[in-house]
């Protein structure tokens, strides 16, 4: 099995994210491997480990990306590989999944690549979708568990989490992963693999290199903003029994008149 | 004459989901600044009453493909016909609702259509022929505005940012019958089996949501059966708290939702789970009992109307967003709330 993670470099969830003057900035707030992605890197290795093979982990980003490829790294990911050139620095969707899509065909005889439901500083989630659609394979997308995974017939089954409940969808490999939160927690990295990731050379494809053509970013961001505050007058109910209360606030959740 | 301004309507089973509708009603304010009308897209099998009902909704025209390959939701076939269809007649705008269909599909006819997408918009404003979209990012944390220079310009809605459209019964179009694009034979997918979430309400169209938090386990006047350790008790006692979750939720006909440490912790599945790794909502009314309110959670429900607190710990940041706030054991104050709501209610 050859087997592609595709991880990105974010702000830590706990980052207080704001806009000052015009650019966003998270303070001194680490920048950590999108917390989705961790889930994709230890599906990559649960898979590695029953089948064999090796697990490759890709990023499209600039130098401090390496961060993230090296925390998958140390939970126990065998190579990574940065793609980084000026040309993808504006990239939209379309051009990140176009060389994402470059990179795993440059790797070659992929079986599988995992990615997370979604990166958690742009929130746009169809990055695994896009880079399915260009490389023309399986898309699996939102999948809870691999129920069964045979590298000899190149057959998955999966379950997937729509609105409505998990479906069972059987795919054809190479196939494209997004997983959720059910799908195992992650392991932590090991000290050894810690040590080995620290001292690793991580090689850089420009676009060039991969031999891919992408095409122009054209989605643009023209402002980013804080939200408007929201104006909370609370009003804290207390006074008398438990019971009480109960009365008091479900006579001021009637006044709103939601219900 | 094609109209610049499309609507993907997305379904389960034959019936649309109710976004389709907001999605349409955002379509023709979009129209009436581009001008023309609006189409209606449709695809699955046994779904024809789904155009007339579009066009009730604000649709002029509907392209309706009616096809058994298309019975269960799989993005290939159905972004092969959509991307189809557009590349013939060349929309300005594709709207979807932000399902995980309508996600997928955006994504898969934008690179089909060598264009952008625009994910999870909750407002669109038109500035010198193009679409703005405005869309939350870092879970909500910041609103970022998005331009798309190709066309289609293709942009997901989110679930309940744009209100329903009134249906009106005496609106006619027309309903063109269109063929499927794949067949089932180049399809790599196939749908085997389906469970569906026993949970009653679903998170994302809930009106009300009831939710709780690591305080759910906190009752300590339960007693759990013998012979449980330490775990199984915690698990048993959080249990027991969500049965009160979910009284209060079936009076209001809320869904059921759940911090991330309650999660976490094996108390309920990660389905139920609000905030920045989970779902993102935006209810009329949210309850949070046993929530403290980390800023995680906060970016998956921020945007509720009015916000309802309940919890032990006076200095918990939820409330600061709630509009009312208990100060209390919701072990003591669930159980009269919800009878108090249910006589209220029913009266």
């Amino acid at each position: 099995m050859k087997i592609v993670v595709c991880v990105k470099q974010v702000p830590d969830t706990a980052a207080k994210v704001v806009v000052e003057n015009g650019q966003v900035t998270w303070g001194d707030a680490p920048l950590v491997i999108n917390p989705w992605d961790e889930y994709a890197v230890e599906t990559a290795l649960l898979q590695q480990e029953a089948h064999g093979g090796d697990v490759t982990v890709i990023s499209v980003g600039g130098e401090d990306a390496k961060e993230a490829l090296k925390h998958a790294l140390a939970m126990g990911c065998g190579n990574a590989i940065l793609i980084s050139d000026p040309g993808l620095q504006n990239a939209d969707s379309l051009v990140t999944s176009q060389a994402l899509a470059a990179a795993i065909q440059k790797i070659g005889d992929v079986d599988l690549a995992f990615f997370g439901r979604q990166a958690i500083d742009g929130d746009v989630g169809v990055t695994a979708a896009q880079t399915a659609r260009v490389l023309g394979w399986s898309s699996l997308t939102l999948v809870s568990a691999i129920s069964e995974l045979d590298p000899g017939s190149s057959s998955i089954r999966v379950e997937r989490s729509v609105e409505e409940g998990r479906q069972v969808v059987e795919g054809k490999l190479p196939a494209i992963v997004s997983v959720i939160k059910d799908i195992g927690e992650p392991r932590y990295p090991s000290f050894m693999g810690i040590r080995k990731a620290s001292r690793s050379e991580i090689p850089v494809w420009s676009v060039a290199e991969m031999g891919a053509e992408v095409s122009d970013p054209v989605v643009t961001w023209p402002e980013i903003s804080n939200p408007p505050k929201q104006e909370v007058v609370t009003e804290i109910i207390s006074g008398g029994s438990p019971a009480e209360v109960a009365e008091t606030l479900a006579e001021k959740i009637l006044e709103e008149k939601v219900l | 004459m094609t109209d610049k301004v499309w609507v993907y309507i997305d379904q389960f089973n034959g019936e649309a989901i109710p976004s389709s509708w907001e999605a349409i009603g955002a379509a023709r304010m979009l129209a009436d600044e581009l001008g023309g009308g609006v189409t209606a897209v449709i695809a699955g099998s046994e779904v024809q009453q789904l155009g007339e009902q579009a066009i009730q909704f604000g649709a002029d025209q509907v392209y309706l493909c009616d096809d058994g390959t298309l019975q269960e939701f799989r993005a290939e076939p159905y972004a092969s016909l959509v991307s189809g269809l557009a590349g013939e007649h060349q929309p300005e705008v594709i709207l979807f609702p932000t399902t995980s269909r309508g996600r997928e599909l955006a994504a898969m006819v934008a690179v089909d259509l060598k264009t952008g997408v625009l994910p999870d918009v909750t407002a669109l404003e038109v500035q010198d022929g193009n679409v703005v979209a405005t869309r939350p990012v870092y879970g909500g944390k910041l609103l970022s505005k998005a331009v798309c220079s190709a066309r289609p310009q293709l942009v997901t809605l989110r679930v309940r940012a744009f209100s329903t459209p009134e249906p009106d019964s005496s609106r006619t179009g027309n309903v063109n019958q269109i063929a499927a694009a794949v067949s089932e034979d180049n399809i790599t997918t196939k749908v085997s089996g389906y469970t569906e979430s026993s949970r009653g309400v679903s998170l994302n169209d809930a009106e009300v949501i009831v939710s709780g938090g690591r305080g759910v386990s906190n009752n300590p006047s339960l007693e759990p059966p013998d012979g449980m350790d330490e775990n199984e008790a915690e698990i048993w006692r959080a249990q027991e708290g969500f049965k009160l979750i979910g009284d209060l939720a079936g009076v209001l006909g809320a869904a059921v939702g759940a911090s991330r440490a309650a999660v976490d912790a094996g108390y309920i599945p990660y389905d139920q789970q609000v905030g920045q790794t989970g779902k993102v909502v935006s209810p009329d009314m949210y309850i949070a009992c046993g929530i403290s309110g980390a800023i995680q959670h906060q970016a998956g429900m921020r945007t509720s109307k009015v916000i309802v607190a309940i919890n032990k710990d006076p200095e918990a940041p939820i409330f600061k967003m709630a509009r009312f706030g208990v100060v209390g054991d919701l072990f003591e104050i669930l159980p009269p709330l919800t009878e108090s709501l249910r006589s209220r209610l029913s009266s």
